[in-house]
Parts: structure tokens; sequence; C-alpha cells
């Protein structure tokens, strides 16, 4: 499973996702993703099973061939799992 | 590598548009030399091209450039806004806690933003944080991971 975490440069606020999507991975008992983070251009032109961003970058994604999940508060682990639930149980 | 040394934090930020609070919590970074002025327009030029992705939690703010546009050291600044400051974010706002990332390419990148999440993660944290009246309230919350 290919995981992208996405921000605006692709090294701050994409790396705390990445750190905290992996931490809720690894507690849902999911091994062998990879989890990758980068900036919102690159990103237009990767292919990963999933795409990790918040609101607004997420409608610069549109229409990109991967499934775009939202995240509003990058620190609550618990909203992240419940975003990741429904894709990867 | 510093995190929330005390000269880099302020309870009391001015601030009243995100343009300048990003300024202000950057020029904490540049007055402890961990960042170049050319930096902190960066920051700001990459909220108004990107947008207010930026304030990644409820009342919480992250702004940050890229290393190369003259971060010399792994940092990062806080500035308060009691009254908040609205970003444009469609959940998050207003945005009363800007973190301002001094970010270099280095190991002790990563290092800093382990800190700067086992920090936040924790609502008591926030409120904490949200509710200091000195810089003492945040030592203690800071514990033994101040640098």
């Amino acid at each position: 499973m290919k995981v992208l975490t996405v921000c605006g440069l692709g090294q701050g606020t994409s790396l705390i996702l990445k750190m905290n999507v992996e931490s809720v991975l690894q507690s849902m008992g999911i091994s062998g993703a990879d989890v990758e983070n980068t900036d919102v251009s690159s990103a237009s032109s990767m292919n990963a099973d999933f795409i990790i961003t918040s609101q607004e970058l997420s409608e610069t994604l549109a229409g990109h061939s991967s499934t775009i999940i939202v995240v509003n508060n990058y620190f609550d682990e618990e909203e992240i799992k419940k975003a990741l639930e429904p894709h990867v149980s | 590598m510093k995190f929330l040394h005390r000269s880099l934090v302020s309870l009391t930020g001015q601030a009243t548009t995100p343009e300048d609070a990003i300024q202000e919590a950057g020029e904490l970074l540049v007055s402890e030399g961990s960042v170049q002025q050319g930096y902190v327009d960066a920051m700001v030029r990459s909220f108004k091209k990107n947008g207010p992705y930026i304030v990644l939690a409820p009342q919480i703010a992250v702004p940050h450039a890229r290393p190369e546009d003259g971060a010399h050291e792994s940092s990062i600044s806080l500035v308060r806004y009691e009254n908040g400051v609205v970003f444009g974010h469609t959940s998050n706002d207003p945005v009363k806690l800007v973190f301002a990332l001094g970010a270099t390419s280095s190991e002790e990148h990563l290092e800093l933003l382990k800190r700067l999440t086992t920090l936040l993660s924790k609502e008591a944290n926030v409120v904490k944080l949200l509710n200091a009246t000195s810089y003492e309230d945040i030592e203690q919350i800071l514990g033994g991971t101040t640098i």
C-alpha cells in the first residue's frame, strides 16, 4: 500500500502528518504501508493508493487517480484513524 | 537545535492578519540567528500561494518555508494571540498559537517535528499553552523536552 501525505512544500506539515499516519497504521496492525511525504505539485503527478491532506489542498488535487482522504486536525490520531478505517481495514 | 527556548516564545502577539502573524513568529527565529529574513518572507509567500493549510489543528498554525530559503538551524518559535487571528481555514480558525518552523534538511528537523507532535498530540498541553500566563507555565509542559 502506497500512501502520500501532502502539504504545500513537502517539508514540514506533510512530515508531521506522515509521522502520525505511520503511528496510526501501526496501531491498526497494518504493516507494509509505504508512507511518503511530498509537496502538492509533485503529488499531482505521482501514483499512490491514498493521498492524505488538508481540505484546502484536496481541492487542488481534485481529479487525481488516488483516493483522497481529508484530515482537519493533523495532531489528532483518533481523527486520522477514523478517516483511514473505511479505506484500509 | 532550538525548541521553544525562552527567547523564542511570546505570549503577547500583536498581529491581526495571518501575514503579520507569520512575520511576527518568524522574527523571533531571525533574532536568534536561526533563519534569515528571506526565510520569513518565503513563509509569507508560501502562505499566500498555498493558502491556510498550515493551520494543522484547531487554533494552531505551523508556518514554514524550505531549508534553501535561508534556515541555518532547526528551530521552533511560538507566538500566542489571545484574540485569535483569522487565517481563512474552513474548520480550524481562529488561530491562537503560531509555531514558526525553521526547517533544515537535517536529522534535527525530524527530531524537532517529533517533539512538536508529541507536545500538541495531547489536548491538555494545548489548553495549557492557550492559558499560560508566563514562560514558566510553558516550561512546565515542556518538562525535560526543552533543549
